[in-house]
């Protein structure tokens, strides 16, 4: 069973719900639950075809208000594939919780109405896809129905998407896909109402392979919490319990220890009761080391020939998520996987505009679900890499210390 | 072979239980003895081994349960060495801080909200690891892996805290607390397949066996002293399993012959009924979850 992580995000009635909906309904993915509460739900509403869209759509205030506020997931599975939706919020108040969602996913799938073409939305859409480095993004032209299952209207909005994917040089993989989620065309079915569209149904796209990215990266291990045991027939066990958040280790490895810089051999890596010859990438594991030096929760383990050069400064485009706003000399508290410390923003260096119908201008301040990018001064020394060459190491959060929410995702562009 | 889809499960919930240990003071495993906190506990013994499991584990117990699943649940305990402390809704009643519900339907399921912000607040838990998954119920799909809960246990989905790249910000007042849920991404199928990979044990009641039962509006129910028998009801008794196992009086059982774990997979795939199909307390409105999750429920 392959597994494959999508977002989806859309526009207010752009009909995303009713996607989701479909895609599960001709999947044969619904729960008898779901089935009874689609019926009823038509019934209701004395519709001709069913209403997919009350499938998704969760709490009570976005039954109330038909829109989708919070990311929720959504898990179904084919024979073959097993899938994982985060369906995310359109709206821009809710930029937030669409970047929350796409932060989990590989593929996102961006809807369009196939009557009003892009909008900010979805050049925001496709910016965070882009921003993020999805491995792919699938636009879904929908409500094809509604425009007679026009191919020059189909064929307009490709036009219009080419042109968003070359003004921002993004180089991920996209597909568009003419459907429409009422009627069921191109979802899982092949359309019978648009012969001239040759390509496959959105299902057949999520069932191809996805492109394969990684690359190796430089071993990265975060410390999440030292283990100490007597038990279980353990004398003095002493172990470094956290995730390799990239790269690889093996029993035998030199590592150094930052921030520390002392270096040691690997002697054990133990998951439970299994001992294992090596740990990559996503893998959570205690390491022993065979010299008895300090290291607590939020060391970094590296490997002497490939570490991070300690930073003071960080550059990195900030998705703002607080109603708060921010401004030069904010503080904040930085959290980049275990580590936390003080953070201070030193400059904002521009503003971005992901429509690019505005002159990017300069701001002095950061709002709500602004995205910008700006240099930060660390408390402590940074051990990032930047985002693009090693996603999972050139990630962190901002804490506000007086409220404690969480303020803002920061992806770094480039250390200093 | 390996099934590298429930190692990265495995993987996403240790790298979450450490988070919690690190992260909280005094953290507790709120243990029903149902599937979801035995895996959960299992987990919990890999994120630590070789050392004991740093926490507590509670239950809260609604003296509605399963025989069956109580003895499991000082039967693993023991063997777990784990600390377990029991808080009873029946001592709420007596104390007059609930009302026992009246009429047929009448469950304790709501009840133990209170019981358990008092045991919350008497022992000083600032993070509660509860085993919900995300695909369970709608309202818990829309739930962070780190939810935090007001000084009266209150949910707010508009407060919630982003969770980008599952870094976790578990920073609270005093009085707030956490509820952390490790296992959030699973699917029930995932869960079954876990405890076939790992040879768990589960209480008898997840496979089929006879049993005297109450026939209710085309659901069957455990015959019990803590059901309202109405005159509409037949007793019968069939070869049933239950398929979450909750309080005896709101858990439906289902029709089975399926007496070992792969017969349950097998026939859970089958049966196309979600999993709280069978929680007659959600079936209160559409909203029921979701408002008891507002109160405080966890």
């Amino acid at each position: 069973m392959e597994l494959v992580r999508i977002s989806t995000a859309g526009s207010v009635d752009d009909g995303k719900s009713t996607l989701i909906g479909r895609l599960l309904f001709d999947n044969n993915a619904l729960t008898k639950e779901q089935e009874e509460l689609v019926a009823k739900k038509t019934a209701e509403k004395g519709w001709n075809d069913p209403d997919l869209s009350v499938i998704t759509d969760g709490l009570v205030a976005e039954r109330e208000q038909g829109i989708t506020i919070d990311v929720a997931n959504i898990y179904f599975s084919t024979e073959t594939h097993k899938f994982i939706i985060a369906d995310s919020p359109g709206h821009v108040e809710y930029t937030r919780n669409m970047v929350t969602g796409a932060s989990m996913a590989e593929t996102s799938i961006i809807l369009i109405d196939a009557r009003k073409g892009l909008l900010e939305q979805s050049y925001r859409h496709f910016y965070i896809s882009h921003l993020l480095r999805l491995k792919r993004v699938i636009f879904a032209v929908n409500k094809m129905d509604l425009v007679e299952y026009d191919q020059d209207r189909f064929l307009e909005i490709a036009v219009e998407i080419q042109r968003m994917v070359e003004g921002l040089n993004a180089d991920v993989p996209y597909t568009v896909v003419p459907v429409s989620s009422l009627k069921g065309d191109n979802v899982v079915k092949p359309s019978e109402n648009m012969k001239w569209y040759q390509g496959k149904t959105l299902n057949g796209l999520l069932h191809e392979p996805q492109p394969d990215v990684s690359g190796t990266n430089p071993l990265r291990f975060d410390v999440q919490h030292v283990t100490h045991a007597q038990e279980n027939g353990f004398v003095d066990y002493r172990g470094y319990s956290g995730r390799v958040i990239s790269g690889t280790v093996a029993v035998g490895d030199t590592l150094r220890v930052l921030p520390s810089n002392k270096e040691s051999v690997v002697t054990e890596i133990r998951r439970y009761t299994e001992t294992k010859d090596k740990a990559v990438s996503g893998d959570s594991v205690s390491i022993s080391l065979s010299d008895e030096i300090d290291v607590s929760r939020g060391a970094v383990l590296v490997h002497p020939d490939n570490a991070p050069e300690p930073q003071q400064l960080v550059k990195a485009t900030l998705v703002w998520m607080d109603e708060k706003n921010a401004t030069v000399g904010s503080k904040w508290l930085m959290k980049a996987a275990s580590r936390e410390f003080p953070v201070k923003l030193q400059s904002i260096l521009k503003s971005v505009d992901p429509t690019r119908k505005n002159a990017s201008e300069s701001k002095d301040i950061i709002a709500l679900n602004d995205l910008t990018e700006v240099e930060a001064r660390l408390s402590q020394p940074g051990y990032f890499d930047t985002y693009e060459s090693n996603k999972k190491n050139g990630i962190f959060i901002l804490i506000d210390p007086q409220t404690n929410n969480t303020v803002a995702v920061g992806f770094v562009t480039s250390l200093s | 072979m390996k099934n590298q889809h429930l190692y990265d499960l495995e993987n996403e919930s240790i790298y979450i239980l450490r988070e919690v240990v690190s992260q909280f003071k005094k953290p507790v495993l709120l243990f029903s003895g149902g599937k979801d906190s035995i895996v959960m506990a299992h987990l919990a013994r890999k994120a630590f081994y070789p050392s004991r499991i740093p926490f507590p584990f509670m239950h809260v117990d609604t003296g509605h349960n399963f025989p069956e699943t109580i003895d499991f649940r000082d039967t693993y305990m023991k063997e777990l060495g784990a600390d377990l402390i029991v808080r009873y809704v029946q001592d709420s009643i007596d104390q007059n801080k609930v009302q026992e519900e009246t009429g047929k339907y009448a469950s304790r399921n709501a009840l133990q909200t209170v019981t358990l912000l008092d045991a919350i607040e008497e022992h000083g838990f600032d993070a509660c690891l509860g085993g919900a998954r995300r695909d369970e119920e709608k309202s818990r799909a829309k739930e962070r892996i780190f939810s935090v809960r007001d000084d009266f246990g209150q949910w707010d989905y508009k407060r919630q805290r982003p969770e980008p790249f599952q870094l976790l910000n578990g920073r609270i007042q005093f009085g707030e607390n956490v509820r952390a849920f490790p296992i959030s991404n699973w699917t029930e199928e995932d869960i079954w397949s876990y405890i076939l990979q790992e040879g768990l044990e589960l209480p008898s009641v997840y496979f089929a066996h006879d049993r005297k039962l109450v026939k209710r509006e085309g659901q069957y129910l455990a015959y019990s002293d803590h059901l309202n028998i109405v005159e509409s009801d037949e007793i019968e008794e069939r070869t049933v399993r239950f398929r979450t196992v909750g309080d005896m009086t709101c858990t439906a059982a289902f029709l089975s012959d399926a007496a070992t774990v792969e017969d349950v997979l097998k026939e859970n795939v089958a049966s196309k009924h979600s999993e709280r199909g069978a929680r007659i307390d959600d079936k209160r409105s559409e909203s029921a979850l979701e408002d008891r999750k507002k109160g405080g429920y966890f």
